[in-house]
């Protein structure tokens, strides 16, 4: 883990994609940026004409070294900054971030080599993209799986390039849909269980690290089954999210 | 630095004077915790405040008997949400310090499960702080760090830490855990003081 100044930064929006039907990925160009590590997350801060201002955090989908830093924010109903950023933002605004933040939910290429289960909920997969991106791209060594509970199909973020990595064997990668399934799906749709946790997820006994991130209920179920399955709840580390 | 982003009207057009820079009302309680939720009987509950001078300790009644309070207070969460108005139910730490003796001006707040904070020891006096039991009229919920949290609602809402056991006295002031990982030393939300 890298320690990186954290400050304000002017990002010009250079792509927009939509990720889902309620999600869309932006691609930021940042000059002054200073890098992050994947799993760090940053502030944007939007100024009306009158100087009212509105702060929500993001995590960020990208990492390493660059001044390209990738968000993907699903759209809160009735929310203040996220529906700005899904449905109105254009290629080529500027916005004010601050960042890089957070030098805990992170994961990094020169971490300790040891096993690492990622676990998300909805849009909590962001975070863990970066850290699943950063390992196919450094070649490391760390056994990497991935459990994503999401609705349906349609709602999954990064489903290409997630399964670009499971290909080339550098994630396990286990999905549990809990309205919609894949035809010719082997289960019904439904909310994970412990018993799926248990299948899916690195055991206890090989010491894995774990991260959970999603909305608060997932992460408070998820990471209470891990401490019962034997996990070390210092080797858990969770991030929730709420509010738009 | 600070420039408009074009397009952005906002929608909190009538801006809430008690609320500090950055942050937003939020009318639920959201919840931030960096692990698991421990769980903890308040049979086995115990609290101790360690100085120079030696360990004092409360079980979960003694706690109580100390003298539960009401109080109505805001706060500010880092992650830019606030709410306001809240009512609580906890020990204030002037009753906790009241037979405490120590030089030191820094604490720093254990929890179980491991986490800490900062704090300079004034600013948990004068009935500025507390070891809350319950909010919103219900006992704390485990999510919430029951069955026990500091409360000290004047700071940033990571100061107020989750599932307290504990209270160590410090000459200096060391930083505790969110404080290593990139948040703020003090954490004064009307300062804007999230991140180092």
């Amino acid at each position: 883990m890298t320690r990186r100044p954290t400050g304000w930064h002017a990002a010009k929006v250079t792509a927009l994609h939509p990720e889902t039907a309620s999600a869309r990925r932006i691609e930021l160009e940042v000059p002054t940026w200073p890098g992050n590590d994947p799993g760090a997350h940053l502030d944007i801060r939007l100024t009306a004409p009158d100087g009212y201002q509105a702060s929500r955090s993001y995590s960020i989908a990208s990492s390493g070294e660059g001044t390209r830093v990738v968000l993907a924010v699903d759209e809160v109903p009735n929310g203040e900054v996220s529906p700005f950023l899904v449905e109105d933002l254009l290629v080529d605004d500027m916005l004010e971030v601050h960042g890089p933040l957070g030098s805990y939910f992170i994961w990094s290429p020169d971490s300790e080599e040891r096993p690492v289960q990622l676990i998300a909920g909805g849009s909590g997969v962001v975070p863990l993209f970066a850290m699943a991106e950063a390992h196919a791209l450094a070649g490391d060594a760390s056994g990497f799986r991935m459990l994503y509970s999401v609705r349906t199909p349609a709602d999954r973020f990064f489903a290409s390039d997630l399964e670009g990595f499971a290909a080339h064997g550098s994630l396990q990668l286990d999905y549990v849909y809990t309205r919609q399934t894949p035809a010719g799906w082997a289960v019904p749709p439904g909310r994970i269980t412990r018993e799926v946790l248990e299948a899916a997820a690195w055991p206890a006994e090989v010491r894995p690290i774990v991260y959970v991130c999603g909305p608060t209920p997932f992460v408070e179920t998820v990471a209470g089954w891990l401490t019962e399955l034997g996990h070390d709840p210092r080797a858990v580390l969770t991030e929730r999210f709420g509010g738009g | 630095m600070s420039f408009i982003t074009r397009g952005f009207t906002g929608r909190g057009r009538e801006r809430d004077p008690r609320l500090p820079p950055g942050q937003t009302l939020v009318e639920d309680w959201p919840v931030l915790s960096a692990g698991p939720t421990p769980d903890i009987d308040t049979a086995d509950w115990e609290f101790v405040v360690v100085t120079e001078n030696g360990r004092h300790t409360w079980t979960w009644d003694e706690m109580q008997a100390l003298g539960v309070e009401d109080v109505t207070v805001d706060i500010h969460c880092v992650t830019h949400w606030s709410k306001l108005e809240m009512p609580w139910r906890g020990v204030p730490l002037d009753k906790v310090f009241e037979n405490v003796e120590t030089t030191h001006d820094y604490v720093m707040a254990h929890s179980y499960g491991g986490y800490t904070t900062n704090v300079p020891l004034d600013e948990l006096l004068d009935g500025q702080a507390w070891i809350a039991i319950e909010a919103d009229g219900e006992p704390l919920s485990p999510e919430h760090g029951g069955p026990a949290r500091l409360l000290v609602p004047h700071l940033y809402f990571w100061k107020s830490a989750k599932w307290i056991r504990g209270l160590v006295t410090m000459p200096s002031d060391d930083p505790g855990f969110w404080e290593q990982n990139g948040y703020h030393l003090h954490g004064d939300p009307w300062q804007e003081e999230r991140y180092w």
